[in-house]
């Protein structure tokens, strides 16, 4: 059996403390616990943890429940959530805060295929500075599941009947303005 | 570069692969409306939304690469054909602008890469272009020909209208209507209209991001619309790759095709087949056929 | 510093601890310390409590035994505690205008958490007001007459209990209200919460009462167009709209109304929020006050054309009480103080448009659906959807337009009783599952929690969680044909779909959309929400800052029947108490005129926002009415040539302030 308590001294009130002052996450102590985010999300009947549940764990501290949970790779963007919330809280920001932290954490699910999707396209493009969707696609299969190339085959061939396929490698000429990149930012998040 | 272009146009990555259409039947809109256009030089990616998956600064820096770009140009509107690069480049933008942190990176980056700093550069979305500069009274007029009876329902995903609201309204945006009226199409009440596609789910978690894209394909056939009109690329993607799984998993008879909005205006401005990129489509090929191939003798000119 | 025209000045300073609230983070025995050493100062000391009986005392004893003549108190906020130490300095045969203030608490220790630049703080403030108070000259108040009339603005329950309780005790009273019939919300309810009383049976004996008052005047569609005058003697204008029927003769047969040339009633009944239909010439509803009909100008024909066959006109033949010509009448009155009751209007929903109300017929309002069920409504009691069937499953949705940052922030505070009473009698009339998706269930009233119990029992599903989305697309068969909700129960932390027959909106309260134009006519205040400002949160939650004005009911805030009627009845006893003490004490804080230095330029007559300087033809000099001046201090910043003097902000005293602050010791 797995012991379901939390104990006060495993919440990083600290940590909580910080979230807030991230964009977005400024009115995070707002939330009344509502749930619209989540009724509206598309996604939340697949996640592990509703959107309002994971905004309660930030704001109790709970740092490696709210990490380690499918929801935030789960959250596709729409923004349903930021712009319905009664709180005017920026739920969809929220994620993508905790994503770079259960990234840098390395708390994220590994064979999970959103996390690795993220690395290799930001991989392809830190190194071309554009986005080679058959490329991007195909090493992301790889590191996660293998066998989903052959189910997407199908959808690969339909696409280069219709030509909208293209197997090059994109590249853009001044990338040398890309790769001041990493230097300068200094990782504000 | 022409110097009389009015718009910038970043295409994206999509709009070069799997969303080619998108670009040619744009771009012959564009030519139809008499609207000069001129590509950004040496554009990068925006980032999407992997990119502020892994880095928000880095992320911001990426996307405000391309809108210096623009800056370099001398220009003023940059055109984000595909939902989530507008959106990018726009967040980058409100990043920018409220965040003084972030200000100062991206004042840095932009000295460092020996590019302008921003000035006046806006991000607009073709769906906002057709309706606030071109206005539907103006494609009304240009209409040569109507898709006379046939019902659409349009479609606009999320990141086009959300969070930000100035390509229409966020709840119950009206301008696609609008403007599928003007060219002749009748638009159905479609409530689903800026539900989420799943962007990538359909890449990485595919049974959820194909669940999401059937619920939208069957409202909308529910609703008696023979054909969905996007604006975005993943959402035209999404919707059009995976008609043939879902009917073999639900049973459904969904073959609809999907269209771009630029494809529809295009068409009734007078735009060929191919040109239009109509014979890019996965789905419901026997309807397009049958709307868009222009028989000389059949040809309806109003 | 210049001698003082009073003789030796002998200030005696007072730095009040307030328990803990200033003295944790102002050291208040070096502030008192610091204060003894001032010139003039005789006596500086500290208290816990300032203001309770001991520490007044201590300034009585000393204003005796060390003859003190000036008298400075450190504490908290002046629009607190000034009278309470005034009143002390009185008692101790010191004039009251003797006595300043220093807020240390409001503008020092509650702002700032540096202890010891607070400290500094207060010293500067003690050293300022220590310099300021040496100048101070006696005054004395002044007393205005009271005419004991009292104006009651607003018909609904609030009013009609204002205008009762003030014409019970004897004095006149007029009872204004803008629609056709008094009773306002009230009387469109079907029961009451929690008792389930029939709001009819107890508001329409009140409503009769108030008419057959013999203290009473009621002006039914009638509106106030402007106030001019202060407490004690306001001037009010009522403009008395035409009903096209005279209110002397009309004896509410209603035959007219049988005999309108409209044989089909087809106009939106505004009494039923457009339920159901009335004609031009209707009565709002049966048990209406006065029991008088009433003609829509949009809709008569006679009225909009004057080509009608007049079939009412005839069929009131014998007493001819439908009058055609009627014009708008203006009524002018005294009344000493005034009650304000205007009540408030429902969130409109299309605001929100994923609740498809407006868009999908079966969406409705908490308001709606009191009129559904009340036996007197539309359907006469029947619980049918706008398609004609009774609702196998109800959902109501809490906090529509409320607790939202992008619509209204505040909790509307009756919505969650309210539909906890609505689905209780939805259950009892159509036996439909019913769901309740609240956020937070709020029911602190007397009974309520009791009521709520009561609901639970009854097998109303409480769904903890706000509804993202009502649709109209199915997802599963199940779901044909009905209006789908979207929502997380955070209870069970997953999301629904539940399919409904009927939504109910339980829509939020807000201020009434003219509420800025009555706040200006009266010269009251808002609150950041929009509703009128009362002078104190706990203390004087019916006075504003306006004298003589008393806010009541809902127009102040959201709250429910036994609240209104709470404040009604309080605002009575305030405007009765007024007019029995028969004067008011103004504050002496008004500005006068050396009238060997005015100019007469008139520089300052239209700058008073009061109206309360005149021009004297004959002298050539302009001319201050003390009553009527508030003390702003506009024109004696204008004057140009300075001739506009202030009580308690002579130009010495406001300067020596400033000196004080600005001295470095």
């Amino acid at each position: 059996m797995e012991r379901q308590i939390r104990y006060q001294r495993e919440a990083d009130l600290e940590w909580a403390r910080q979230f807030t002052k991230h964009p977005g996450s400024e009115r995070l102590l707002s939330c009344i616990q509502c749930g619209t985010c989540s009724g509206t999300c598309p996604l939340s009947i697949y996640m592990d943890l509703t959107p309002r549940q994971v905004i309660a764990l930030v704001r109790e501290g709970f740092r490696e429940d709210a990490l380690r949970s499918k929801t935030i790779w789960l959250c596709a963007s729409c923004y349903s959530c930021s712009v319905e919330c009664p709180q005017k809280i920026g739920i969809t920001d929220i994620m993508y805060r905790l994503k770079r932290e259960a990234i840098r954490s390395n708390l994220y699910p590994k064979r999970f295929p959103i996390p690795v999707l993220a690395r290799e396209f930001c991989e392809m493009v830190r190194r071309h500075g554009r986005n080679s969707e058959f490329w991007v696609v195909f090493r992301m299969a790889l590191r996660s599941n293998p066998f989903a190339l052959f189910s997407m085959a199908r959808t690969g061939w339909h696409l280069w009947r219709t030509g909208r396929l293209s197997l090059r490698k994109e590249r853009i000429r001044r990338i040398n303005e890309l790769q001041v990149i990493p230097t300068v930012s200094k990782e504000v998040d | 570069m022409q110097p009389s272009a009015k718009y910038l146009y970043y295409p994206g990555c999509s709009l070069k692969g799997t969303g080619i259409a998108y670009e040619e039947s744009l771009l012959t809109t564009l030519r139809l409306l008499e609207v000069a256009v001129t590509e950004l030089p040496d554009w990068n990616c925006c980032g999407a939304t992997s990119y502020m998956s892994v880095s928000e600064t880095s992320a911001a820096l990426l996307a405000t690469r391309n809108l210096a770009l623009a800056q370099q140009a001398g220009m003023k509107d940059v055109l984000a054909p595909c939902n989530a690069c507008y959106l990018t480049l726009r967040k980058s933008q409100e990043l920018v602008a409220h965040y003084p942190e972030m200000a100062q990176e991206v004042e840095r980056f932009l000295e460092q890469a020996g590019l302008p700093q921003l000035d006046s550069v806006r991000v607009r979305h073709p769906l906002e272009m057709l309706y606030t500069d071109i206005g539907v009274q103006r494609l009304r007029e240009l209409t040569v020909r109507r898709l006379q009876g046939v019902r659409m329902a349009s479609y606009y995903g999320c990141q086009a209208v959300r969070p930000y609201s100035e390509v229409d309204d966020p709840h119950e945006p009206t301008r696609m209507d609008e403007i599928l009226r003007a060219v002749g199409v009748e638009p159905i009440d479609y409530t689903l209209k800026t539900k989420c596609c799943g962007g990538s789910l359909t890449g990485t978690i595919h049974e959820v991001g194909v669940r999401l894209n059937y619920i939208l394909l069957k409202e909308a056939l529910r609703k008696g619309a023979q054909a969905i009109v996007t604006i975005c690329p993943l959402c035209q993607f999404n919707l059009d790759a995976y008609q043939a799984e879902i009917r073999k998993q639900t049973g459904e008879p969904i073959d609809m095709p999907v269209l771009y909005l630029t494809q529809v205006v295009g068409w009734a401005l007078g735009g060929g087949f191919r040109e239009l990129g109509l014979h890019r489509a996965i789905s419901g090929k026997k309807l397009i056929e049958q709307w868009f191939t222009v028989k000389k003798e059949a040809e309806t000119y109003v | 510093m210049s001698e003082p025209k009073n003789g030796e000045v002998r200030i005696g300073v007072y730095v009040c601890h307030c328990g803990a609230n200033i003295a944790d983070t102002v050291d208040v025995k070096a502030v008192a310390e610091y204060a003894a050493s001032l010139p003039g100062v005789v006596v500086a000391r500290d208290y816990k409590y300032m203001c309770s009986d001991p520490g007044q005392e201590l300034i009585q004893e000393d204003i005796h035994n060390l003859s003190l003549n000036r008298v400075v108190v450190a504490a908290c906020s002046p629009s607190l505690h000034e009278n309470t130490f005034r009143g002390a300095a009185e008692r101790a045969g010191l004039n009251p205008f003797f006595v300043q203030m220093v807020n240390i608490r409001e503008h020092d220790s509650w702002v700032h958490s540096d202890r010891e630049a607070a400290t500094e703080k207060a010293k500067d403030l003690v050293r300022a007001a220590v310099r300021r108070v040496y100048f101070h000259k006696p005054l004395e108040k002044r007393r205005v007459p009271i005419h004991s009339e009292v104006l009651v603005v607003g018909g609904g329950i609030a009013g009609i209990h204002a205008a009762l309780t003030v014409a019970n005790s004897g004095k006149r009273v007029y009872l204004v209200e803008r629609e056709p019939t008094i009773g306002g919300h009230m009387a469109q309810y079907d029961k009451t919460f929690p008792t389930l009383d029939c709001a009819a049976c107890i508001l329409t004996p009140k409503m009769s009462a108030v008419k057959a008052h013999p203290n009473i005047t009621l002006w039914t569609y009638s509106e106030v167009v402007s106030v001019d005058g202060s407490v004690g003697d306001y001037k009010v204008v009522v403009k008395r709209k035409p009903r096209y029927v005279r209110e002397d003769l009309c004896i509410g047969c209603l035959q007219c109304i049988d005999a309108c040339v409209f044989k089909e009633a087809k106009f939106d009944d505004e009494f039923n929020l457009g339920l159901s239909k009335r004609k031009p010439i209707y009565i709002p509803f049966p048990q209406a006050t006065p029991k008088v009909v009433v003609i829509d100008p949009e809709a008569c024909i006679q009225l909009r054309t004057g080509k009608c066959k007049k079939t009412c006109l005839e069929a009131c033949a014998e007493r001819g009480a439908i009058d055609f010509e009627q014009q708008e009448i203006y009524e002018e009155i005294h009344v000493g103080s005034i009650i304000i009751a205007t009540g408030y209007q429902t969130f409109d929903p299309r605001r929100l448009p994923q609740y498809g109300y407006g868009k999908y017929p079966n969406v409705y309002t908490t308001l709606e659906v009191e009129r559904l069920v009340n036996a007197s409504g539309p359907t006469g009691g029947q619980v049918i959807t706008r398609d004609g069937r009774v609702p196998k499953s109800v959902g109501f949705i809490l906090c529509v337009g409320s607790r939202d940052e992008r619509t209204n922030r505040w909790c509307s505070r009756v919505c969650c009783m309210t539909s906890l009473k609505l689905a209780h009698l939805v259950k009892e009339h159509t036996g439909a599952e019913v769901f309740i998706f609240y956020i937070d269930m709020r029911a602190a009233g007397k009974g309520y929690e009791e009521f709520y119990q009561r609901v639970l029992n009854e097998g109303v599903h409480f769904v903890r969680g706000r509804v993202a989305e009502i649709t109209d697309w199915a997802m599963d068969p199940s779901e044909e044909g009905k209006l789908v909700a979207r929502v997380e129960d955070t209870n069970t932390g997953f999301v629904r779909r539940i399919p409904l027959d009927m939504v109910v909106l339980a829509v939020g309260i807000e201020p009434q959309s003219d509420a800025l134009n009555v706040q200006r006519l009266f010269g009251i205040g808002c609150s950041m929400d929009g509703f009128f400002l009362e002078k104190h949160p706990k203390l004087a939650p019916a006075p504003t800052y306006t004298d003589g004005i008393f806010i009541a009911g809902v127009c102040q805030g959201p709250k429910d029947i036994p609240d209104s009627v709470m404040q009604a009845g309080y605002a009575a006893a305030e405007a009765i108490a007024l007019a029995d003490t028969g004067y008011f004490e103004l504050e002496p804080n008004t500005a006068y005129i050396i009238e060997e230095e005015c100019s007469g330029c008139k520089t300052c007559i239209p700058l008073c926002p009061y109206q309360a300087i005149t021009f004297n033809e004959e002298k050539g000099k302009a001319s201050i009415n003390e009553v009527l001046c508030k003390g702003c201090g506009t024109c004696v910043a204008a004057c140009p040539s300075g001739s506009i003097k202030q009580n308690l902000f002579e130009d010495e005293e406001i300067f020596s302030e400033i000196e004080g602050v600005l001295a470095y010791a």
